[in-house]
């Protein structure tokens, strides 16, 4: 076996590059130097694309389409259910299809972001478009070359069909002809009943490079003279006084230490030598701003849930204090969540080159047009001076919809004059902010002597939580007497959206809280659900934003797959939410081993309208569940002096393989339109959970993370 | 700094680093092998692992000079072509959401079934409990290694 020598080892990353199809190498590097590694076949891709017929797609003269798909990958796996889309109306062979991430391109595509789960219903018409449009243009070169009516041309796998005379041309064979004729403005899309590759299960494109160790995420880019940065940041609250980084400056590897906007960032040439470096910087720091801890935020909820100032009023229907006082039955209960952090498995990175002539951006980021905006902002640079790649995303979670890491990453380079790449390390990441707010619910509930809901409140008082209730979700519409408000409490400590949004947490607070109520009124929890739907149907109140008969079927799907209401030996819990313009509701089965509540199965049924990649859109949901349980059963960070406490998977708690219960889920087919699945499926999962413990315990477990409350620790 | 030889997926290579650092680095800033994946730092949610001498390690708490002569396979050394029987069950369920976690999810099975070949349910779970997935693909992760364990078995029954 060889030596590898500096010389070999760049023929063996030749060889990588061979095997990769699309490894791109940079030459030149000395020994002292990160090997360039460029994530996979991105700008290979595009250049090999063939000819381009839109934003979308390309055909080369083999027959390859190229289909571009804009928005950031992190795991939805928008990168094969979008491709599938132009492929379904093209009416293409699947196998001959290459996926290309397109970098951000604002005069090619619009909402080139991953978020709300809203790719999926915003893009649904414009992929069908692009792909049916590419194919008129291709059916009509062939009846140019033919001399026939392009009516009596099909198409079928990658090629335009004479039926009459047996004719056939590949796509590869007509796509130059095609690229130059007139783009259709009126295309006719596909019937439902003739998709073949839309509601098929597709796997995953990017599959067999992930499973290979292909260079494929932001942290896995290198360029040649690139230097590592890792980032000292304050405490909520704080704000550095003093910076002793003599030390640490004289270590190996070690270019410089910088200070800016309270943040000392440590720069050298391999991230270890960093690390280390790191710890040998002595930092002071001084007080800036309210220093927090949990107990603070504790006490400050039961102050805000009594305040009568800065209140917001978000709904306000009827007269609920009247309906309160002539209530025969009043219930009345609170739920809280600490901060949540986003962790994804790939913590924050971003490559930045900021050069005289223009500014390279390179990683995982879910809103890439925003941290172009700012990052121009903040360097002064004309936005067309900067280009950003879009890497695979390590997971997001909400967490890379913020800017933050791309402009460390770009005023480092621009500080320090050379290519950096910033990490996070897993502690930076919990410790360096955006969380999911803490916040606590006040629900009360009026019944009439009937057990009819006559009056509903809801209070939600959080920390940065802007607005943390949905006011015109269920069961607003069904009630004649309702009031949700709310306060906020401003804190240094820094929040973001997290995975649904607000709805992560509020879900699970008022899916337990219509079970409290559905006991009081002695109903079963369902039929209850069912009821107030029927009303708000009959006799809406007020504006309904959501579609009663689609809550009904999922509501109604999950009840009938679960047996609910007809099953042994196990404990049931019912939960149902509309988010993110889908619908899912869930059944949670729980069990009683050795004296405490197991979860064993959970039951979900979607309405997402027409399901694109049955494969993805079952992962997605599951991918949701398991995500909402873990994260309401085991998860929280608590501030001692601006600092989270909890700063790594040892302890802050992620579920596990031996964690999850038996899943099994069901989609509604309607045939509507498309809408997202990233999200949905999250939000109603505690509820579930939460009101299947307490029909197996008789008590309710009312504060995340479950497994701090009382249920879980007292052994009967 | 120290120059350290080593046995990397059958070939050799050397490393100028700092006798601390952790393999996890020297793969990764070094070598360019970047399909071992840094995590926590800590060998807490296993996605940096990598096999030395055959088995399962944590490579970001395993310092490059601890590693002597011992043998180091990583993802990108499994298999010749990618089709190492956990390979081919990852793209056949359909496994990955983001895909970060998993290289050191299939490292582990993969050291999971050399001693192992027919694992229970039970016995699947326990091996892949250090490693997390924050996407949530548990279950498919282990209908993935269930299904390598059937085709490896097979296999080996075949040639005997």
């Amino acid at each position: 076996m060889a030596t590898t020598t500096d010389k070999s080892r760049r023929d063996f990353m030749k060889l990588a590059a061979t095997a990769g199809g699309g490894l791109l190498l940079g030459f030149g590097w000395t020994s002292a130097a990160a090997d360039s590694i460029s994530v996979l076949g991105e700008a290979a891709g595009a250049a090999a694309g063939g000819v381009e017929f839109n934003s979308y797609l390309s055909i080369g003269s083999d027959g390859i389409v190229t289909i571009f798909s804009p928005n950031p990958e992190l795991g939805q796996n928008i990168k094969t259910s979008f491709p599938m889309v132009v492929a379904e109306e093209l009416d293409v062979d699947w196998k001959k299809v290459k996926v290309v991430q397109a970098p951000l391109d604002a005069k090619k595509f619009d909402r080139q972001l991953t978020g709300g789960s809203g790719a999926v219903p915003h893009s649904w018409k414009r992929l069908r478009t692009a792909g049916a449009t590419a194919k008129q243009m291709l059916k009509e070169a062939a009846a140019k070359r033919w001399n026939v009516s392009v009516n009596d041309l099909t198409t079928e796998n990658s090629t335009v069909i004479h039926k009459a005379s047996g004719r056939k041309l590949s796509y590869g064979e007509l796509a130059m002809d095609a690229s130059k004729l007139p783009v259709p403005t009126d295309v006719q899309l596909k019937d439902r009943k003739d998709f073949k590759i839309i509601g098929k299960p597709v796997r995953n494109v990017e599959q067999k490079n992930i499973v290979t160790g292909k260079p494929l995420f932001g942290l896995d880019v290198y360029r040649e003279g690139m230097l590592h940065a890792m980032i000292q940041r304050p405490a909520f609250g704080m704000k550095v006084k003093s910076v002793d980084a003599a030390a640490a400056k004289a270590m190996p590897g070690i270019v410089d230490v910088v200070t800016f906007k309270n943040n000392v960032a440590i720069v050298g040439k391999s991230t270890w030598q960093v690390k280390k470096a790191r710890q040998a910087v002595k930092i002071a720091y001084e007080k800036a701003d309210n220093i927090e801890s949990t107990p603070d935020h504790d006490r400050l909820f039961k102050q805000l849930l009594d305040t009568s100032n800065e209140v917001v009023v978000r709904r306000k229907d009827g007269d609920v204090e009247a309906a309160f006082k002539s209530a025969a039955k009043v219930i009345k209960s609170e739920y809280q969540c600490p901060f949540l952090s986003h962790s994804p498995m790939e913590p924050m990175n971003f490559f930045a080159h900021v050069r005289p002539d223009g500014v390279e951006l390179v990683g995982p980021t879910q809103t890439p047009e925003r941290a172009r905006t700012e990052t121009a902002k903040l360097l002064g640079v004309a936005p067309e001076k900067i280009t950003l790649e879009i890497t695979r995303l390590g997971g997001g979670f909400g967490r890379r919809l913020q800017a933050d890491y791309v402009l460390e990453a770009a005023e480092l380079s621009s500080l320090v004059k050379a290519p950096v790449k910033v990490i996070w390390t897993r502690e930076d990441d919990m410790t360096g902010g955006s969380y999911r707010p803490a916040v606590r619910y006040r629900f009360e509930a009026a019944l009439d002597a009937q057990n009819n809901l006559i009056g509903y409140k809801l209070r939600g008082v959080g920390i940065n939580s802007g607005n943390p209730t949905r006011e015109d979700n269920f069961p607003s519409g069904a009630v004649e007497n309702l009031l949700i408000d709310s306060v906020e409490h401003k804190s240094p400590i820094t929040t973001g959206p997290w995975r649904a949004p607000i709805t992560n947490f509020l879900a699970f607070a008022e899916q337990s809280f219509l079970d409290e109520v559905a006991q009081a009124a002695g109903k079963d929890p369902v039929k209850f659900r069912l009821d107030l739907l029927t009303k708000a149907k009959a006799k809406p109140t007020g504006a309904i934003k959501y579609d009663i008969d689609r809550m009904r079927g999922v509501i109604e799907l999950a009840a009938e797959k679960s047996g609910w209401g007809k099953k042994q030996g196990v404990f049931q819990g019912f939960s149902v939410y509309f988010s993110h313009a889908s619908y899912v509701a869930q059944v949670g089965e729980v069990a009683m081993v050795k004296g405490k509540p197991v979860l064993k199965k959970i039951y979900a049924a979607g309405d997402c309208g027409i399901v694109i990649n049955p494969s993805g859109a079952r992962q997605q949901m599951m991918g949701g569940i398991v995500d909402g349980l873990g994260h309401a059963m085991y998860s929280k960070l608590t501030f001692k002096d601006g600092l989270a406490q909890e700063n790594n998977f040892n302890n802050y708690r992620l579920i596990r393989m031996n964690e999850i219960p038996e899943i099994e889920c069901h989609f509604v087919d309607n045939g509507i339109d498309p809408t997202g699945l990233g999200e949905p499926a999250l939000p109603p999962t505690g509820g579930a959970v939460a009101n299947a413990i307490f029909k197996a315990t008789g008590k309710r477990v009312k504060n995340q993370p479950f497994i701090d409350e009382e249920v879980f620790k007292t052994v009967s | 700094m120290a120059i350290f030889k080593l046995q990397i997926n059958g070939r050799s290579y050397q490393a100028d680093v700092e006798p601390d650092t952790p393999l996890l680095w020297v793969l990764r800033d070094h070598l360019g092998l970047v399909g071992t994946k840094y995590g926590c730092g800590i060998a807490q949610c296993g996605a940096c692992t990598v096999h030395i001498n055959g088995e399962a390690t944590r490579s970001c708490v395993y310092p490059v000079s601890a590693i002597g002569t011992s043998k180091v396979v990583t993802i990108e050394g499994l298999s010749a072509n990618g089709d190492h029987p956990l390979q081919l069950a990852w793209d056949e369920v359909d496994v990955s959401q983001c895909g970060y976690c998993q290289a050191g999810q299939i490292m582990t099975a993969a050291a999971l079934l050399k001693k192992n070949p027919k694992p229970t349910a039970e016995e699947i779970e326990s091996g892949m409990t250090g490693n997390i997935c924050r996407c949530g693909t548990y279950h498919r992760i282990r209908e993935a290694v269930k299904l390598a364990s059937t085709k490896t078995a097979s296999t080996t029954t075949k040639k005997s």
